[in-house]
């Protein structure tokens, strides 16, 4: 070989090794730049979100018999519908009368619905469930500790869980009627 | 890549350089007598040569200035518009933005809110700006400093005629003895330039470093811009808010239940409680509310040391005590919390008393006070009275004649209360709340009346954690650097080329003439040279 | 303490006539032809005299500080005339390094009309609300002031190269400009002399409104030109207004504040007028004579100069500093207050101009173009910012 063809390879390497060079850094900013957009569009992801496994807690039992605690891990194998509320709450009030009407029923299938409730008193809630009669487990989150657990922003907000502990829905909001049933075959065990 | 051999000393250049690297020949198209364009000391800049591939076209975009100009023009422009109107953070809560804007602002206002100005900061097309002005620095940085370090680096004294000629800075000598060179060599020297030479040809030079300063503080800036990414790394960046009463307990958000705050008093003052207030008097008194002076939450940090599950009462342990103030937060670990905003005379207990409907003197039958946060259901008393707690709504108000409480805080309490006198099982029932007593049958024998009730401060408290802050602090700090670096020092050359019997002088500065001349001035002392001729100068007259 | 703060005005005044006195000596240095680029006893006048005026200055601030118990930069009032203060001092700096004489006859006059500005705002001592309670208060406040008034000294070395090398023979668009910009200080000169003439009459007259849901009374100290939409006069005997507000500007106090703005534009275009028709030519063309001697060379580097010692210090005061007060105070570095952004802009701003002169050869006229526009966007955060957009740097 001689002394230009040498000189020219040298200047293919030269050009190939600039070319991986660039590539990388532009392949590297891009990531950089498509990492920050993402992540900006998922900001306010939540605590608890579907997928996750359900942190358990132990909660006060306002309208259970004498001073009693309740569990989420009581209800392994259970299908468990989780809702967060407060008594001042307008769609919260508005839902619990779905929940009432559907409770009986779909305990006897294996699904538990349990309210926790995160006013700061508790005679407010006992009046709460006497003038709903409601049946299903009542719990008071008075410290705001499970609360801040599963991250909660909006009230209500329900967690529809498998009996595996899993999260299957997260509902944002008020529900109808057919939706909760809808969420409550969801959970049911097969 | 095309190169092209210089005529002059055959040394091969790569395309796009201006000025020889070997021999400073310059190799433009401009005429001989024109000033030389000495930017980027006449290297090949790398994006300037031909490009092939996308890759090298994307390179070549970044690598522009006018590009990089072009998006800080745009960034500005959009950043401006952002004022126009308040940002959604600024807007009170109350009502939906939509609405907020239109009402407002009228038309203007909910154009604004339809191109989603109203969160133009936090939306996805500004992040992508400022994420490209971070690509363009990044790439230019690359794409110009290499080069140009590897040009000063290697500089030859011996340069090419032409290349002295053009200079700003140019003299020709014919009477000097040795004495006056080497008179001015040390002159240089004193100076502190650093003089190297070759084939009797002398390069002096100083503040070749302050070329570097665009380089370092754009580094900077890449180090900061890489420092708000990792905001988006869940566990470097933690902001959350937390209300607190005086003497309450409250889980500390985001701490996954750890760490635990009490409320041990707030501290609340205004301006003209003080004697040393006196000198704002005629301030003070043009305002309609009481100025705030200072105000501070004396705070005590648990930790719950249980293992149990979360809902389970926490046995807590101190961690730290101490008064949070507004520009002094307590922090614990990484942990800082800051004393943001207050709620005043928040009603902690109120106390009633009962007295006959038809007495004047409203002599007390019974009297009881009523815990706000744990209210109790019943009061019975000795004398055989017994009062029953049967609704309360902590923030009274009336939903379509429905009475309802509107949040979770005893701001505007309301009661109603069943009064059973002695012996009997069918109540009164009285409804209490401020400037209300309303006995709904008209016929109650008793009536109840408020007789006192207890306040207390809220405090509400910003929980902040951002392990980026370092990393900022370090990219703000070069970027400093790096800015003064380049700004307040300027890299100087002189050369000196001995010709048959002349000795010819040129001088070339980054930035900074004057400062050039005037120490050009100081140089020649005691030689016979006389000041180089500014040929721009010349040429214009 | 009263006799503190009469110490302290009296401070002020007197500066005030000082910078007054070296302005006419510094004009007397240019008219003085015979010794060119001497350093006469004439130029040791001039400066000195600019420096007792500074001391008289620093005077004031110090027996204000003293009085107050706090840095003197905590409203509108005490800052605007801090920034005219470190005007003064980047004229001083830059005066020993480049001795241009003409540089001290623009800026000196730009320093009044700031200081003049200032006096216009309420002057009571007023108390440091907790947020601002910091030695960050010092540190940032100072430095962004001393950064934006070295930047302001490119913008007077950028109007001195404009007057000077604006082809004056025709009309243009740069003529009309240079027109607009000298307007722009008749109307600033405006709004001193009309606030001041009509609180000398000690004029009032107050309207009735309801700009949202509360009836607000609105008092204005000067005739109204404007009156809020659908206001109510409350004074008698007082003319009314001749014009509604137009209703899109929001904000109690919006009806006085554009009736301020009217007047001020209005009767600036009335002396801009009155001068147009004494000289019988363009303003700035009847500067350009007085001008001409100057070399537009040692103008550019001015200007340049100027912005690069000024940009570092903005950057650090206006964005650094700034950010970790901002972290102290109200825990985030950056919140997007229209006071953050416009200093950002100003950042985005500088930066143009230095990359444009640096990587693309803007020189001379494009780059004194841009000094100008520098110190309007500097001039909008420190007024327009505060008195319209108000954020949490609201100082008024």
């Amino acid at each position: 070989m001689n002394k230009v063809e040498l000189g020219k390879q040298k200047k293919q390497i030269k050009k190939r090794r600039r070319l991986i060079f660039r590539t990388i850094i532009i392949m590297l900013l891009f990531a950089a730049l498509i990492f920050a957009v993402v992540s900006n569009l998922s900001a306010d992801e939540a605590a608890v979100d579907v997928g996750d496994e359900a942190p358990d807690f132990q909660l006060k039992h306002l309208n259970g018999s004498g001073e009693q605690t309740v569990r989420l891990s009581d209800f392994e194998g259970k299908g468990v519908m989780l809702n967060f509320w407060a008594t001042y709450c307008e769609p919260c009030e508005r839902e619990m009368p779905y929940m009432e009407s559907l409770y009986s029923q779909y305990q006897d299938r294996g699904v538990e619905i349990v309210a926790v409730s995160v006013d700061a008193t508790e005679l407010v809630v006992h009046n709460f469930v006497e003038d709903y009669n409601l049946t299903f487990p009542v719990l008071h989150d008075k410290n705001s500790q499970v609360l801040d657990a599963y991250g909660i922003k909006p009230l209500p907000t329900s967690f529809f869980i498998d009996e595996n502990g899993v999260v299957v829905e997260r509902v944002l909001g008020e529900l109808t009627l057919e939706k909760l049933e809808g969420y409550l075959q969801q959970i049911e065990p097969s | 890549m095309r190169s092209f051999k210089c005529d002059a000393c055959g040394y091969e250049n790569k395309e796009g350089t201006t000025i020889c690297k070997k021999c400073g020949k310059p190799h433009d198209q401009a005429e001989n007598s024109q000033l030389l364009n000495m930017r980027y000391d006449g290297t090949s800049i790398r994006s300037k040569t031909r490009n092939r591939s996308i890759i090298d076209k994307i390179w070549n975009f970044f690598s522009s200035v006018k590009v990089g100009v072009t998006l800080i023009a745009i960034a500005l422009v959009a950043s401006a518009i952002g004022t126009i109107y308040p940002q959604e953070m600024y807007i009170p809560q109350t009502v939906s933005p939509e609405a907020h804007y239109r009402e407002q602002y009228g038309l203007m206002g909910q154009i604004y809110y339809q191109f989603g100005f109203h969160q133009l900061y936090g939306s996805w097309w500004y992040m992508v700006l400022i994420a490209l002005i971070g690509m363009s620095i990044f790439i230019v940085s690359i794409d110009r400093g290499v080069p140009l370090y590897k040009a000063l680096k290697y500089q030859n004294p011996k340069r090419h005629p032409n290349f002295l000629k053009r200079q700003k800075l140019f003299a020709s000598y014919a009477d000097y003895t040795k004495e006056d060179k080497k008179q001015l060599l040390s002159n240089l020297r004193k100076y502190r330039y650093k003089i190297i030479e070759k084939d009797g040809h002398f390069l002096a030079e100083k503040g070749r470093f302050s070329r570097w300063g665009p380089y370092v503080n754009h580094c900077g800036l890449i180090i900061f811009l890489i420092g708000t990414l990792l905001r988006f790394v869940p566990f470097m960046y933690i902001d959350d808010f937390v209300w607190v009463r005086e003497g309450e307990t409250k889980v500390i958000p985001s701490t996954e239940q750890t760490y635990y705050i009490e409320n041990e008093e707030f501290i609340f003052e205004t301006y003209g409680d003080d004697e040393e207030d006196q000198k704002f008097a005629e301030i003070l008194a043009q305002q309609n509310a009481p100025i705030a002076k200072h105000f501070e939450t004396s705070a005590t940090i648990y930790r719950d040391i249980s293992d149990d599950i979360t809902g389970s009462e926490p046995e807590l342990e101190e961690v730290k005590s101490g008064n949070i103030i507004v520009n002094q937060p307590l922090k614990i670990n990484r942990l800082a919390l800051y004393q943001d905003s207050y709620q005043l005379n928040e009603f902690q207990s109120m106390s009633f008393k009962l007295h006959e409907s038809g007495d004047d003197a409203e002599e007390s039958i019974v009297q009881f006070t009523v815990d706000l946060t744990n209210p109790s259901r019943e009061y019975t008393f000795d004398n055989g009275f017994r009062i029953k707690l049967d609704q309360y709504y902590p923030d009274y108000e009336l939903d379509d004649g429905e009475p309802r409480s509107k949040t979770n805080y005893p701001r505007n309490p309301g009661f109603v209360f069943f009064v059973y006198p002695p012996e009997t099982e069918q109540p009164e029932i009285s409804f209490l709340a401020i400037g209300h007593n309303i006995d709904p049958t008209q016929e109650n024998d008793y009536k109840l009346g408020l007789t006192g009730f207890d306040v207390r401060d809220v405090s509400g408290l910003k929980i902040r954690k951002d392990l980026t802050l370092p990393i900022l602090g370090v990219g703000a700090f070069i970027f400093m650097i790096g800015l003064i670096q380049g700004m307040y020092w300027q890299h100087r050359r002189i050369w000196l080329h001995p010709t048959d019997n002349k000795l010819w002088m040129a001088g070339h500065t980054n930035k900074n003439w004057f400062g050039l001349n005037k120490e050009i001035e100081k140089i020649i002392k005691h030689t016979n040279f006389t000041m180089p001729q500014d040929q721009e100068e010349k040429q214009h007259e | 303490m009263t006799s503190l703060t009469d110490w302290s005005s009296s401070f002020l005044y007197a500066s005030f006539i000082i910078y007054l006195i070296a302005t006419v000596l510094f004009a007397a240095t240019i008219k003085d032809k015979k010794r060119e680029k001497q350093f006469t006893k004439l130029h040791v006048l001039a400066l000195s005299t600019t420096i007792i005026g500074f001391i008289s200055q620093l005077g004031y601030f110090v027996t204000r500080w003293i009085a107050s118990g706090h840095i003197p930069v905590s409203n509108m009032f005490e800052f605007v005339t801090f920034f005219g203060m470190m005007l003064v001092l980047a004229f001083i700096i830059l005066y020993a390094i480049y001795r241009i004489e003409l540089l001290g006859l623009f800026a000196l006059p730009i320093a009044l009309l700031v200081i003049a500005y200032a006096s216009m705002y309420p002057s009571e001592l007023s108390p440091l609300v907790p947020s601002l309670k910091s030695h960050w208060l010092y540190i940032h406040v100072t430095t962004v002031a001393l950064g934006e008034a070295i930047l302001a000294v490119s913008f007077v070395a950028g109007i001195i190269y404009l007057i000077r090398q604006v082809d004056q023979s025709k009309s243009s668009a740069k003529t009309r400009w240079l027109e607009f910009i000298m307007y722009s200080l008749f109307a600033t000169l405006a709004f001193i002399v009309v606030t001041t003439l009509f609180s000398a009459l000690d004029y009032s007259v107050t309207f009735e409104h309801q700009p949202n849901d509360e009836v607000i009374n609105l008092e204005y100290h000067l005739p109204p030109i404007f009156g809020p939409a659908g206001g109510e006069q409350v004074t008698e005997n007082r003319m009314g207004a001749l014009f509604d507000t137009p209703t899109w500007m929001h904000g109690a106090e919006a009806p006085r504040k554009w009736n301020t703005l009217v007047w001020s534009l209005l009767v600036g275009l009335i002396f801009y007028w009155i001068v147009r028709l004494i000289l019988r030519k363009r303003v700035a063309a009847s500067i350009q004579p007085f001008v001409n001697k100057a070399n537009p060379e040692l103008l550019d580097e001015v200007c340049y100069r100027s912005v690069a010692i000024g940009f570092p210090v903005f950057s650090l005061g206006g964005l650094i500093f700034a950010s970790i007060w901002a972290q102290e105070a109200w825990n985030r570095y950056w919140g997007w207050d229209p006071k953050e952004v416009w200093a950002l802009i100003t950042f985005f701003f500088y930066a143009i101009f230095l990359h444009l002169r640096l990587s693309r050869g803007w020189h001379g006229e494009k780059s004194a173009w841009l000094a100008v526009v520098g110190f309007a966007i500097i001039m909008f955060n420190l007024i327009v910012v505060n008195l319209v957009l108000a954020g949490l740097h609201s100082y008024a």
